[in-house]
């Protein structure tokens, strides 16, 4: 009995002790720590995915916390519903930016751009650049083992299999960027999603002269001028062998589309366009 | 015992097949196409244009830089066009098309196979003149040699060890020279010794090339100061800091040249090179170049122009074989494979292997199983299975700490692996990335 009485006391002062220690321990090095960062962090989408720039959704609230103004810094995968509600939160006021997506611009599939050479190395894309051009005659394009994929954190990018080229889905895209900076060729590139996810891009990188890139795959541009020509905006400008729209002029009225030869300019989420009919005397009469 | 570097190697079957065939010379071809980036450093500068007349040893392109090299025109003839060529791995790069029309060489250039023995040029001659003939290391690695030769303040050559390993597989380019060019060899070796200030010369040569040892060794009592050392078979025995280790038994500090231990190693195909160089005033327009592989009717070493199609070569030994999967340019450890065997011979290219499906099928890779015989060959003591990760998930700060950048790329990791892990080409990702990093710090 007197050693189990012994126990429990000698037992719960060592636990008394340690409490204090602990307790003055605690009051000492206390951390103070903003609580609006919580309060920020509990907003943001919880992704992780670094896309803003700042090391995880944690490091995106304190720098909302600490920065005296939101301009500037923003949550691509929240988006400006998210960034209202920090700046609410934290009384400030923020400025709208526009949503974006990533889109693609290859269009090198393998029916548009014949296989020259086979590869059989270790499966990324990152190795296959580091090594050689690719294994068709366009050694800007797509090589298709998914880099991009392994990078997306909201399985947004997926590799079609009859084409071997990415898709992103319009409504998981979050324009965080990483698939932009996993492509070891730059082919990926944050538009603007434009109104009711109408864009309008060039999808293809090839800067080869027109005749060499034309014969590498179907579907190149080869900087003929014709859209930068017919564009009413300027939003057009060829460089460098190759033609890109400047998202923030396009007006999307769609003339440059059927102008471009070899189908490089991409349209998407137009309603179909309507058949101009002709008035000729035959329609008169009908 | 025989010597050879301490660390690490691996023993691949050796094949060379063509070894011991004399060197052929190939018949001109039509046209040339002359690349204008066939070295380490800055692309040449084009000083030729569209229809100039130009002979066999005219300079087309001028170094541009302190790394660079000129190039000279391989053939007589006229520049049809300067435009872009796809090159081994698939790129674009500017070359200068030469039509071949005759065979008319500059003058002052000696066509005769006189030896000339005996120089009067001094140290800064002897480096002005292999400058200006464009030379550069016909090892593969393709380093400007004039740059070698001129060590960096403070440092001094003691030692000059010429490089006669050729340890990769199939490969025979090296040997045949040796047997054939010895004297010359010799006399190259004499002008180095000159131009670095040396009295040691030592030529290290793998034991699986006896008629060369014993060709060089008699040769090497008339040139005092020249000695041969024979060499245990190892890959990559041919590297600088393996062969360094092996003929000096030193250890080449991590990140450091071989002038860190007083050497200076230069490859046998660059020693016949500056021979031609300066005591025939000949500029570096052809090379050896061994054409192999186990399906090739006529595996033979050719001295062929720069700029001459692979093609040519590959018909002059007998064509394609049936069941070719691919091509190399190079030996079969750290050649790359060719997009298509229409591209010019370079001044690096010393061979062209032709494998058969059977032996270039890739097998399936499994998950490392921790066996650590990569970390046991590896011959600069790394650890390529942690390399590999590290690269592989971009961690390259962590891939620096544990000298990714010391790796040679020999490849003799990825050979080793029992699970078939494309080790090298991640670690040689990870490198490329982490020298970025280390490039831009500065």
């Amino acid at each position: 009995m007197n050693l189990i009485l012994l126990a429990v006391i000698s037992l719960s002062a060592i636990g008394a002790i340690a409490a204090l220690i602990l307790y003055f321990a605690s009051r000492k090095f206390k951390v103070y720590e903003d609580p609006n960062i919580a309060l920020v962090e509990g907003i943001l989408p919880a992704a992780n995915c670094g896309g803003c720039g700042f090391p995880g959704c944690k490091g995106f609230a304190e720098a909302c916390v600490n920065a005296n103004f939101l301009d500037g810094i923003s949550c691509p995968v929240g988006g400006a519903e998210v960034m209202t509600k920090i700046a609410s939160v934290l009384g400030r006021t923020v400025e709208v930016t526009t949503p974006m997506i990533a889109v693609v611009r290859c269009n090198g599939s393998c029916e548009n751009r014949p296989r020259t050479n086979i590869y059989d190395g270790a499966t990324s894309c990152a190795v296959a650049s580091a090594l050689y051009g690719g294994d068709t005659g366009c050694s800007y394009g797509c090589f298709g083992f998914g880099d991009c994929v392994a990078s997306c954190l909201f399985n947004a990018i997926r590799i079609n299999p009859e084409t071997m080229l990415p898709e992103v889905s319009e409504d998981a895209c979050t324009a965080c960027g990483a698939c932009v900076k996993a492509c070891p060729r730059n082919i990926i590139e944050l538009r603007k999603k434009g109104p009711k996810s109408r864009r309008v891009y060039v999808s293809c990188i090839n800067k080869d002269k027109g005749a060499v890139a034309r014969k590498a795959c179907k579907v190149a541009c080869i900087a003929c001028r014709k859209c930068e020509k017919i564009c009413p905006f300027e939003a057009i400008t060829v460089e460098n062998n190759l033609a890109y729209i400047d998202y923030n002029k396009c007006k999307l009225c769609r003339k440059c589309v059927p102008e471009c030869p070899t189908n490089a300019i991409h349209e998407l989420n137009f309603p179909p366009r309507k058949e101009k009919i002709e008035v000729t005397e035959g329609n008169v009469a009908s | 015992m025989l010597r050879t570097f301490r660390i690490g190697g691996i023993h691949p079957p050796e094949n060379k097949l063509s070894a011991g065939k004399k060197i052929k010379a190939l018949p001109l071809p039509e046209q040339v196409i002359i690349p204008v980036g066939q070295h380490i450093g800055a692309p040449a500068k084009v000083i030729v244009a569209k229809g100039d007349t130009v002979k066999t040893g005219t300079l087309i392109a001028e170094a541009n830089g302190f790394i660079s090299a000129n190039i000279h025109s391989s053939v007589s003839g006229t520049v049809i066009k300067i435009d872009d060529i796809t090159d081994a791995s698939g790129y674009k790069r500017p070359a200068i098309f030469i039509k071949v029309e005759g065979d008319e060489w500059e003058e002052g250039i000696d066509t005769s196979d006189v030896l000339i023995e005996n120089t009067d040029a001094s140290s800064e001659d002897i480096i002005q003149q292999i400058k200006n003939a464009g030379i550069v290391g016909l090892g593969g690695a393709t380093f400007p040699t004039q740059v070698k030769l001129s060590p960096p303040p403070g440092k001094t050559a003691e030692i000059l060890i010429i490089n006669g390993v050729e340890c990769e597989p199939y490969l025979t380019s090296d040997h045949a020279l040796m047997l054939e060019k010895g004297k010359e060899i010799m006399i190259g070796i004499r002008l180095l010794q000159k131009a670095l200030n040396v009295k040691r010369a030592v030529i290290g040569i793998e034991n699986n090339k006896e008629d060369a040892i014993t060709h060089l060794t008699e040769l090497a009592i008339h040139y005092p100061g020249i000695e041969v050392c024979s060499l245990k078979v190892q890959y990559p025995q041919g590297g600088e800091k393996q062969l360094v280790d092996a003929i000096l038994k030193k250890q080449i500090p991590s990140g450091a040249l071989p002038i860190e231990v007083g050497a200076v190693v230069q490859n046998i195909g660059t020693v016949f090179a500056v021979y031609e160089a300066v005591q025939k005033n000949k500029p570096l327009i052809e090379r050896v170049v061994t054409v192999t592989g186990k399906g090739v009717k006529d595996p033979a070493n050719y001295l062929v122009r720069i700029g001459t199609s692979m093609n040519i070569l590959i018909e002059a030994s007998g064509g394609l074989p049936e069941n070719t999967a691919k091509i190399v340019g190079g030996g079969p450890m750290m050649g790359k494979a060719l997009v298509s065997p229409d591209i010019p011979v370079t001044k690096g290219s010393s061979g062209i292997l032709i494998l058969p499906k059977k032996e270039t099928e890739r097998r399936p890779v499994y998950n490392c199983i921790r066996c650590g015989k990569c970390v046991s060959i590896c011959p600069m003591a790394l650890e390529p299975y942690l390399l590999m990760t590290l690269s592989e998930l971009c961690l390259l700060e962590k891939a620096e700490e544990n000298a990714i950048m010391d790796c040679i790329e020999c490849g003799s990791c990825t050979y080793t692996c029992p699970a078939n892990r494309p080790l090298l080409d991640y670690i040689r990702l990870g490198k490329g990335k982490t020298g970025a990093i280390i490039r831009s710090r500065k």
